[in-house]
This record gives C-alpha cells, structure tokens and sequence, in this order.
C-alpha cells in the first residue's frame, strides 16, 4: 500500500514537486530522492505543492532542512506552496515560515522565481 | 458525570512502515476519548515521533523487536506509555533545537524531541537501556477544550 506520493512537473528552470498523501519515517526516504534528483540534474528553483498532503512528520521536515543550504548555495530555493491549515501548523510550530518562503499558489512562487 | 478508565495496548514491530497504523490507533481512541479533531492530531504526531525515535535509536529498525504501546484514557486526560527494550538514548539530555543551526549543519535529529515536548502537556522518560526504556506521554481533556 503506498501512502504517500510524489509528482514533479518541470517549467523551464523550475520544478515542481506536488506531494500527496502521508509524508512519515517510512515514506521521507521517497521525497528526499525525489529532490537528490533535482539537485544531480542541477534543477535548483524547486517548489514543493502540498494541497494532497495530509501529513507531515519531523523526518519530512528533516528533508526540506537537509537541502536547502546546498540548494541556496547553487542560486536556488526550496519555496512551499498550498499548504493546508493541518500541515501549516507543523511547519509553524518548528518556525520554517521564518527560514523560507511559504504562498498559497504554485504561480506565485514560479513568478517570484521569474520575477 | 466521570467517565471509566479504559485500557488499550498496540504491540507492534519495530520498522517504520508501521507508523501510519500505530497513528490510527491513537487516533481512534484520542476521539473517543473526547479531544478535538486538532487534538487528536497533535497527539497522533507526538506518539510517531516517539516510535520513530523507538525504530531508529533504539531498535535500529530491527522489526523482530517489538515496540510496546500502551494507552489510559479516562475523565480527563490521555497517557500514552511506549516502552522498548533497545539501546536507549537519553532524550533528557538533548537541547531544544536551533533549526537555523540544523539548516547550517544540515541536520535531521532533533526534531521530533521537541515537537513532542511541545504537542504534549507532560512528557515522562524513563531510561533502562537494554532493560526497559520508557516514554509517557500525557495529553489533558480540558486545556485542549479551552485552548
């Protein structure tokens, strides 16, 4: 049974992961392949959707902290999008939304990467 | 009008594909005992982070161990108590952390630490290791209606 998802979608230089379903222990491993795989094809404008995540552990968290400093390095970002309230909260209460940039809509972010 | 004590026990192996059940587990019963559906989530997060540590720390994700879940539910409160027989490692002794720090360091552990001692009202370790480690977690009815 596979809980938990991770779709990418690429727009000139920047991609778009849109994960879905149940982001635990088990399935972090998934996500942090996803954009190991990002980061080899030096794709480093990435912005993860999350309006099909239903939930989100430490080690989800520990994903997006593991990258972003190489990321960062490279001109690039991690920008989050389309958070639910649920989700928000967990990200809130480990105080990422002072240490990245969250918008309610993937366009937002691709045009602030544009911009 | 006081609501009886109730007992539940989950015994489970210890790998990490078996999270997402023991959160329905805790989910189920932190509904019928009376918490929020916010509350039962904060719950259900802090008990995985718990197990997770459990799996990967003490266990070393060796699934013919077994995690230990055992839940008391009554009037007024939720205690969870996760016991294992692992390596043990004294989560007392752990700062909370600096995430900017973490990002520097590109650090993972942590975290979880201190997302339960946030989720939770009380948190109770008792360390044995290669005995009995333990961990008890305890989430109270009324802050959660007031908060």
């Amino acid at each position: 049974m596979e809980n938990f998802e991770v779709a990418r979608e690429d727009h000139s230089e920047v991609s778009i992961l849109r994960l879905k379903g149940f982001l635990d222990a088990h399935t972090a491993p998934n996500f942090e392949q996803a954009i190991q795989e990002l980061i080899e094809e030096k794709r480093f404008k990435i912005i993860v959707s999350m309006s099909d995540l239903n939930y989100i552990s430490s080690a989800g968290l520990g994903v997006f902290m593991g990258f972003i400093e190489e990321i960062r390095e490279k001109d690039g970002d991690i920008k989050l999008t389309n958070m639910t309230d649920k989700v928000y909260k967990v990200f809130d209460l480990l105080g990422f939304p002072a240490l990245y940039q969250i918008f309610k809509e993937e366009a937002e972010a691709e045009k602030e990467y544009n911009r | 009008m006081k609501a009886k004590t109730q007992k539940y026990r989950l015994k489970i192996p210890s790998v990490t594909e078996n999270l997402q059940m023991i959160r329905e587990f805790v989910l189920k019963i932190a509904a019928k005992a009376g918490f929020n559906e916010e509350t039962q989530e904060q719950i259900a997060l802090a008990v995985d982070e718990a197990c997770t540590n459990v799996i990967k720390h003490a266990h070393h994700h060796d699934a013919r161990r077994l995690m230990d879940i055992q839940i008391k539910t009554d009037a007024n409160k939720m205690i969870i108590t996760i016991t294992d027989k692992g390596s043990g490692f004294d989560i007392t002794k752990l700062k909370d952390p600096d995430v900017e720090k973490y990002i520097r360091e590109s650090r993972h552990g942590g975290l979880g630490i201190y997302l339960i001692k946030t989720l939770m009202d009380e948190v109770d370790y008792e360390f044995n290791p290669g005995v009995k480690n333990q961990v008890q977690l305890t989430k109270y009815l009324q802050k959660s209606v007031t908060s």
